[in-house]
Order: structure tokens, then C-alpha cells, then sequence
């Protein structure tokens, strides 16, 4: 194995670990999602917003991060996907800011909308947060509708490098039942996580007896999506690409089911993650204990793990053209140079030093669970 | 105008308007968190109860700033992608790589320690609550060093060669992206102006206060603080500012000169202090202006160190001047018409499967031969060039750059005088409305000047690398996502309402809690 392709390799390890940590942190979205149907009081949704409030952040800078990761490692699928389904990343976008200013703004006096405008901002978000990104991130299974000539840039009447074969760029995603199934796949899980870290962070038994409650309506739609979209994903037909240059592509059915099969690791991962999720839910249903969150946390990063690393790995296309099989994208022909992911490699190791810290602060901050009297004294409360 | 130009416009529009409204909140999240940081020192040292108030009522407000600042940056780095695809694959595997490291060094440290910051008052002991704000501080610096290096390098290429293979370029130097002249320039400058801007915004906060006769201590703290902090980096922001000059004058010598409005070059060129502008039609060489005011031979100083020294004007710069040794922007046109041509004679080869024609050709993109050095150098190096329609082209928006330019300075020499004013009051411990009534008047008014002066700074910055998206490589119609124009333009209505909406609320809540003032309990 050359150094490229084993930082070509090492590389989409830590996109699809970043991927998975992105994920992870939705529960913040799964939480807004039900800061109305938890809550008989103001009071009550008061600690849920201001429990899901000291987190917000880190799923803002884990996407902003995806992002950026992607942009320096992939920058073909960053500028093809994201310049042809703009429309799509757009609304994710939109999504976002609303929830970036929610939390500050919503108990403010003078925030001209008045709090239900922020706590409405925080339910679009909730919902559409997940549902879209699933969507997109869907599209690494079923492709998409482009095409990519880099040498077009010298082309004088359509210097185009990466162009969209529809005029819809990027809202095709509705119309494919795979993108649907794993949008809800996140919006539930987000869900199910959310209720899982509120029994961690909240000291109030009604309210912990209501989550505890609530969270069979969440698993039960979970593990039905869950099971339909893996369904539809090794059903499904993926690309390979072969080892001469330039490396051909074709097309293959079955090919995420063979990936697991010739990466039994993957399949125990995937396997363990969505073992961890149930038994987590179990605890959480039970028991109402808050270490639910650690084993559906932990393999929620193992599950989705698992299917990043599927759909990129074993010589994989891992953005499937629709209409030109042989501009598909793989990691092999999008990947920045092998100077530049040396270099990024490098500033990588800092990231078990980055999640120390931020255990570390997430353990002195959540030393003691969240009560109403403890919000009611904070300045800062939101 | 057709479809295509359309869509470059309003993609300009787009990152423009997020650009100025993202700018609007980073400045004082990044100098407001470093003076929090300061007060909150005092306040461990001294364990002086007044100075926890003080650092947590600013910590109040930079909360309500902060928020926004994430949410209009988050759009921002997608636009590359959603507007710029072109540019996103030509270069970026030289401009992602700021834009990940800045994730993983800053964004974490800054969205992590920030709730510490917040609500870990009374869960952490002083020093680590200390140590969370001053981490918070350096966090949000960190990042705009990043993102900084990033855009000087689009200012000023360096560190990187063309793959004909990859067809983009790539990056051969990490440290010569990091350390770029032009990059170092650019973060002192930017961070320093921006300390400036909190500066400005916490005295205009504590004068009002002290105007209207309440929260006296902490107002007089506060002011004694930013007013010292706001002096110190004002004069290392002028500074910067003079090198940035002298930077600019050999990397990007079009903007210096339209900066300056300095049609025809000048050996010991004076540096314009104002002047009047003629309609575009009327003016003649030398019949610019209506009138101006001149500083002689300062230009000249200012730019290369030599009073004497001559300092191309834009008819230089556009038409050539042999003597000087300027070659002329239809010479870069035809040199980089060459360059594309062979690049699209490659493309042709290689759809035709002609191996012969393809070697041919790629020797010619080969900087390890003499022949490839040459071609990259006479040729290669003016590739941007080739798809400029006329020579004019190349020239940015005059107007606006001069009277940015004066505005930033002007302010920012204002600034400097107004600093070293509170400072002798604030040392002399007589900060009061019977004392200062004006000065006090004038801190006011400073906060929304400030925010002009840096407005007007990113607008040197920017307005004054056009055409180019990446200086010399890649005009801005060529950087640019094929969408249709329709589209471009539904967002950017969407984001302009959504913005301004998010921004009224802004001012809002941030007037609500100056009105409200520090939480004394």
C-alpha cells in the first residue's frame, strides 16, 4: 500500500469518525425536537433548553469541522456536492443558523420575535436538522446526478469543473425512498439519544419518569427504519473501481452487502452499535438510569462508523453518479494530494487531545445533574 | 447580460452580504472575550467581587454577539462549496486545509471551554473557570488565524505548484502558506483592529453609563481597561497597517494604486490625504480629482521604504511601462491564453486518446524540466489572466477603494487620540460627566464608527483583489458553482431577510442589557 492510499484511507477514517461523532451530538436536535412534549410547564422546558443548551455548540463547530475536513481532504465531493446539490445544503444551512441564535435570543428580553419565534426556530431544527442531513448523507448510498471533467476548466465556453445533471440540484433526495428511510433513520435516533442524555443531565423524577416514557416511541420507530434502510443499502447497487490508471469504474450489485462480507470488522461494528442503541434504550426504559446515554452513545458512533467506513472503504465509490458511472467519486480520485494530507495528518493527532479536553470539561460541567432552582438563580440561564 | 455573468454577480452578492454581516459579530467576539479574559484576571488576583461582576456582565454580551458570529460563519465556509465549486476543486487542496485545522485546533477549544465560560461559575474553582475564558479567548483568535491564512493566500498564492495530472493546484509548502508576508500581515492586522473594536464598544458602553450617572465602578474599570488595551493595539494595528502597505505595494501593486486613485505612476509619489472625485467619464491623466490634499513623496515612503522610489500607477499597471519594468495586462492576457489553450489542447488529447500529443504537452507542465519551468513561469503564471475579456478588466472598483481605504484610516487614527484621551483621564482617576462630559460623548459615538472603520477594512481587503478570486490564478467568473442565476438570487433574499431579522434582534437584546446593566448579586 502506498502512502497516498493509506492516507487516502486514513483520511476517510477520520471523516466517517467525524461523521459519527456529528451523529452522536444530534442528540441536541433529537432533544429540541421534544422540548414541547416533554414539558407541562414552562418550567420544564426551561431545563430542557437550557440542559441541551450547553452542547449546542459542539454539534454547530462537529459539523462546521465535517465540513472543513471534507473541503481539505475530498475537495472534489466538496465541490461537487455541495456547488450541484446546493439547494439541499442550503436549506441544512438555513436549518442551522435558526438553532445557532435560539438558545441566546429566546429568554431575552428584547428579542423583537418573542420566545415561541426561537422556541419554533428550535423545532425546525429539531426535526429538519437530522431529517435533511440524513438525506443527504443518504445520497453516499444511492448517488446522485452529476458529472466531473476537471480539464473543462480550460473549456472557454463552459468552464465548469463539476456540473448537475438536473435542474433541481440536490432536491432529487425527495424523491429517493433510501435518502427518507435514513433522514428518519437520524431523526429518530436523535431522538432516542436525546432522551437517553436528558436522564443523565436532568435531576427531576416527573421528568425523567416522562422521557422514560416516551422513549418506546422513539425505539420502536428507530429499529423499524434502521432495519429498512440496511435492508435497501445491501439490497442495494454500489460501484468498485479497479487498481490501473486511470482506475475504471463499474457498477455492482450488492456491493455495500460484500463490502461487509470481505470486512467481517465492519459487520461486528455495525452489529455492536445497533446491540449498544437497543441495550442502552432498554436501560434507559427500565431502569430510567442515566448511563443509558454511554452504551447508545457508544454505539451509535460504532454503527454509523461501521457504514461511513463501508461506503468509502474496499476500493468503494462512495458518491455513485447517476448519470455517468465513470465521474462517480471514491477516495482515490478525490482526495487531496499526498503532501496535503501528510500535513493534515500531522495537526490529526491533536484530536485524542481535543476529545480529553472536551471529556474533561463535559465531566466538570455535568458533575451534578441540572435542577429548576439551579436555572432559576443562573444569569446566564437560557 | 446573460445567465452565467448573472450568477457570478449574485454569487458576489451572497458572499459579500454574508461576509459583512459575519464581520459585523467576529471583531468583538474576538477582542471582547480577551478583555473578559483580562477582567477576570483581576478578579482572581484581586478577589475584588466588582470585577466578577464587571467580567460577567461583558460575558453577558458576548454571549448575545457570539451566537450570531457562529451562525453566519457557518454559512460562509459552505458557500465555498454551494457558490464557489470551481474554486473549491482548482485549490482546494491548499485552501481546505486552513479551514479543517481551524476546526479541529480552535472552533473545539472555543465551543467547549465557552460553556465553562458561562455556566461554570459556581461548578469549577476560580483558576479553571479562569483558565476556561482565557482558553475561550484564545480559541476564538486561534480560528481567525486559520481562516486568515487562508484568505491571504488567495490574496497572495504561495507554497503550491500546478498538477496538470489533478489539473488544480497543490500545495508543496505548508510553512510558506502559514508564514506568508501577506499572512502574518493580515492576522496581526485583523485580530488588532479587532481588539480595537471591543476597545471602542466597552468604552462607548461604560461612557454611556458614566453619562447617565450609574454603575459607576464598574464603568470606570472597565474604561480604565479597554482604554489601555485599545491604545496599545491601535498603534500595533496602525502599524500592521503601514507594513500590510508596504506588503501590498510588491504582492498586489493594482490595489495599492486604486487605493490611492494613482492613475499614472510616480517616482516619490505623494500619499493622497482627500480628495474629490470626477465622474468616471471626465477623467483625464492627471484631471482626476476636483481637488485633493497630498503629503509629498509619503506614497512613495510608505510602499518601499525609499522616498524616492516609484510606485506604479493603474495606467501603468494596465498599459505597461517598459521602463519600470511592468508588463501590461494584455501581455499577462495573450501569456495566459497560451497557457489555457494548451491546457484545452490537453483536454482534446486525452478525450482523442493521443498519447504523443499528451506527453507533448505535459513536459510542458513539468516544473522539474527547463522546459516546464519556463512555460510555468513565462506562461503558467498568468493563467488567470486568460479569461479576462479586456485589459480594464484587471481593474478593481476605484471609488470604492479610496474612500474605504480613507475611512479606515482616518477612523483609525481618530481611535488612537480618543484611547490616548481616556487613558490620561483614566489615570488621573477623573472619569466623570462634570470632567468629560465630552470625551465621554465622543466614547459613544465611537462604538458604531468603529464598526464602519472595520467594515470599510474588509472592504480594501476584498473589493480591492477583484477581479480575482485567487490573485492572478482565477478571475471570479471562473471560480464560480453553474447555477442558475434565479437560484443565487432567492438566497440571497433569503439570507438578507433572515440576517437582518437575526441582527434587529441583535441590537435588541444587547440594548435590553445595557439597559439593565451588570447583575450585582
Amino acid at each position: 500500500m502506498t502512502t497516498l492510499i493509506f492516507l487516502q484511507h486514513y483520511w476517510w477514517f477520520i471523516i466517517s469518525l467525524l461523521g459519527a461523532l456529528l451523529v452522536l451530538m444530534l442528540f441536541v436536535q433529537g432533544g429540541q425536537s421534544m422540548i414541547c412534549e416533554l414539558s407541562a410547564t414552562p418550567d420544564d422546558m426551561n431545563m430542557l433548553v437550557n440542559s441541551l443548551g450547553r452542547k449546542w455548540e459542539l454539534t454547530f463547530t462537529t459539523l462546521v469541522t465535517f465540513g472543513g475536513a471534507f473541503f481539505a481532504s475530498f475537495p472534489l465531493f466538496y465541490s461537487t456536492s455541495f456547488g450541484g446539490a446546493c439547494y439541499v445544503w442550503m436549506l441544512i444551512l438555513l436549518v442551522f443558523v435558526l438553532q445557532a441564535v435560539a438558545y441566546e435570543y429566546r429568554r431575552k428580553p428584547g428579542n423583537i420575535f418573542g420566545a415561541r419565534v426561537y422556541e419554533r426556530f428550535l423545532l425546525i431544527n429539531g426535526f429538519l436538522g437530522p431529517m435533511l442531513l440524513g438525506m443527504a448523507l443518504g445520497t453516499f448510498f444511492t448517488g446522485a446526478p452529476f458529472t466531473v471533467d476537471r480539464l473543462n476548466i480550460a473549456e472557454a465556453g463552459n468552464p465548469v469543473i463539476s456540473q448537475w445533471a438536473t435542474p433541481w440540484h440536490g432536491l432529487e433526495v425527495f424523491a429517493e425512498s433510501t435518502d427518507w428511510l435514513l433522514g428518519l433513520t437520524l431523526v429518530f435516533l436523535s431522538r432516542t439519544l436525546a432522551g437517553h442524555y436528558f436522564l443523565n443531565n436532568i435531576d427531576d423524577r416527573t421528568m425523567r419518569q416522562r422521557i422514560a416514557h416516551q422513549s418506546i416511541y422513539n425505539i420502536v420507530p428507530l429499529v423499524f427504519f434502521v432495519l429498512m434502510f440496511l435492508g435497501t443499502m445491501v439490497w442495494g447497487k454500489g460501484a468498485s473501481y479497479g487498481y490501473e490508471e486511470p482506475a475504471y469504474i463499474t457498477g455492482e450489485d450488492f456491493r455495500y452487502l460484500h463490502n461487509f462480507i470481505e470486512m467481517p470488522g465492519l459487520l461486528v461494528m455495525l452489529a455492536a452499535g445497533l446491540g449498544l442503541i437497543l441495550g442502552g434504550s432498554y436501560v434507559a426504559w427500565q431502569r430510567l438510569d442515566g448511563r443509558a446515554i454511554w452504551f447508545s452513545g457508544s454505539g451509535t458512533v460504532l454503527f454509523v462508523l461501521a457504514l461511513m467506513l463501508s461506503v468509502g472503504w474496499n476500493k468503494t465509490c462512495y458518491y455513485v453518479s447517476t448519470v455517468d458511472l465513470q465521474s462517480s467519486l471514491n477516495i482515490g480520485n478525490s482526495s487531496s494530494s499526498e503532501f496535503t494530507l501528510r500535513a493534515m495528518s500531522w495537526v490529526s493527532l491533536l484530536i485524542p487531545f481535543v476529545a480529553a479536553y472536551i471529556w474533561y470539561a463535559w465531566r466538570v460541567i455535568d458533575s451534578k445533574p441540572i435542577t429548576k432552582a439551579e436555572i432559576a438563580d443562573d444569569e446566564h440561564a437560557y | 447580460m446573460n445567465d452565467i455573468l448573472q450568477t457570478v454577480d449574485w454569487s458576489r452578492a451572497q458572499f459579500a452580504l454574508t461576509a459583512i454581516y459575519h464581520w459585523l459579530f467576529v471583531p468583538l467576539t474576538l477582542g471582547l472575550s480577551v478583555l473578559c479574559a483580562i477582567m477576570e484576571t483581576f478578579y482572581v488576583r484581586t478577589c475584588d467581587p466588582y470585577w466578577r461582576i464587571t467580567a460577567r456582565f461583558w460575558m453577558r454580551l458576548f454571549g448575545v454577539n457570539f451566537a450570531i458570529g457562529v451562525a453566519t460563519g457557518l454559512i460562509l465556509e459552505f458557500e465555498f462549496g454551494t457558490n464557489w465549486s470551481n474554486y473549491s476543486y482548482f485549490v482546494g487542496d491548499i485552501f481546505g486545509a486552513p479551514l479543517a485545522i481551524e476546526g479541529i485546533m480552535a472552533f473545539f477549544l472555543e465551543s467547549t471551554f465557552i460553556a465553562v465560560m458561562f455556566f461554570g461559575w459556581d461548578k469549577v474553582s476560580r483558576r479553571f473557570h479562569l483558565a476556561a475564558t482565557w482558553l475561550t479567548a484564545i480559541g476564538a483568535n486561534l480560528s481567525a488565524l486559520w481562516i486568515l491564512v487562508a484568505n491571504a493566500w488567495m490574496q497572495h498564492p504561495v507554497g503550491c505548484t500546478f498538477n496538470l495530472e489533478t489539473v488544480r493546484n497543490e500545495m508543496t509548502s505548508f510553512w510558506e502558506v502559514l508564514f506568508s508576508p501577506v499572512a502574518i500581515n493580515k492576522f496581526v492586522h485583523t485580530v488588532t483592529s479587532s481588539f480595537v473594536l471591543a476597545a471602542l464598544f466597552v468604552v462607548g458602553v461604560s461612557a454611556w453609563y458614566l453619562l447617565r450617572n450609574r454603575e459607576l465602578l464598574v464603568a470606570r474599570r472597565s474604561i480604565a481597561v479597554a482604554s489601555y488595551f485599545g491604545l496599545f493595539f491601535s498603534l500595533v494595528a496602525a502599524m500592521s497597517g503601514d507594513r500590510s502597505g508596504a506588503v501590498i505595494a510588491r504582492t498586489q501593486p493594482m490595489k495599492l494604486a486604486a487605493m490611492e486613485a494613482l492613475y499614472d505612476g510616480e517616482q516619490g509619489a505623494p500619499l493622497t490625504v482627500i480628495g474629490g472625485f470626477r465622474p468616471e467619464t471626465q477623467r483625464r491623466s492627471g484631471e482626476e480629482f476636483y481637488f485633493k490634499i497630498d503629503i509629498p513623496r509619503l506614497l512613495s515612503v510608505m510602499s518601499f521604504r525609499d522616498a524616492d522610489a516609484y510606485v506604479a500607477g493603474i495606467n501603468d499597471l494596465v498599459w505597461g511601462n517598459p521602463k519600470h519594468g511592468i508588463m501590461s495586462v494584455s501581455e499577462k492576457m495573450r501569456r495566459g491564453k497560451v497557457a489555457v489553450a494548451e491546457l484545452d489542447r490537453y483536454r482534446r488529447a486525452r478525450a482523442e486518446r493521443d498519447r504523443a500529443a499528451m506527453n507533448e504537452i505535459a513536459a510542458k507542465f513539468d516544473p522539474s524540466t527547463v522546459e516546464g519551468e519556463t512555460f510555468l513561469t513565462e506562461y503558467f503564471a498568468y493563467f488567470g489572466y486568460g479569461y479576462l475579456k479586456a485589459p480594464t478588466d484587471a481593474v478593481p472598483h476605484i471609488p470604492l477603494l479610496f474612500f474605504s481605504f480613507r475611512v479606515m484610516v482616518g477612523l483609525g487614527l481618530l481611535f488612537i487620540a480618543l484611547f490616548a484621551a481616556l487613558c490620561w483621564y483614566a489615570w488621573h482617576d477623573v472619569l466623570s460627566r462634570d470632567k468629560c462630559r465630552w470625551l465621554l460623548l465622543a466614547a459613544v459615538w465611537s462604538v458604531p464608527l468603529a464598526y464602519a472603520a472595520s467594515q470599510a477594512g474588509w472592504i480594501v481587503a476584498e473589493v480591492g483583489r477583484q477581479p480575482w478570486a485567487i490573485q492572478d490564478m482565477m478571475p471570479v467568473g471562473i471560480a464560480v458553482s453553474k447555477l442558475p442565476s434565479a437560484s443565487v438570487i432567492v438566497t440571497f433574499f433569503i439570507f438578507l431577510a433572515l440576517f437582518t431579522g437575526l441582527l434587529a434582534a441583535e441590537i435588541g437584546i444587547m440594548m435590553k442589557q445595557i439597559q439593565k446593566g451588570p447583575d450585582k448579586r
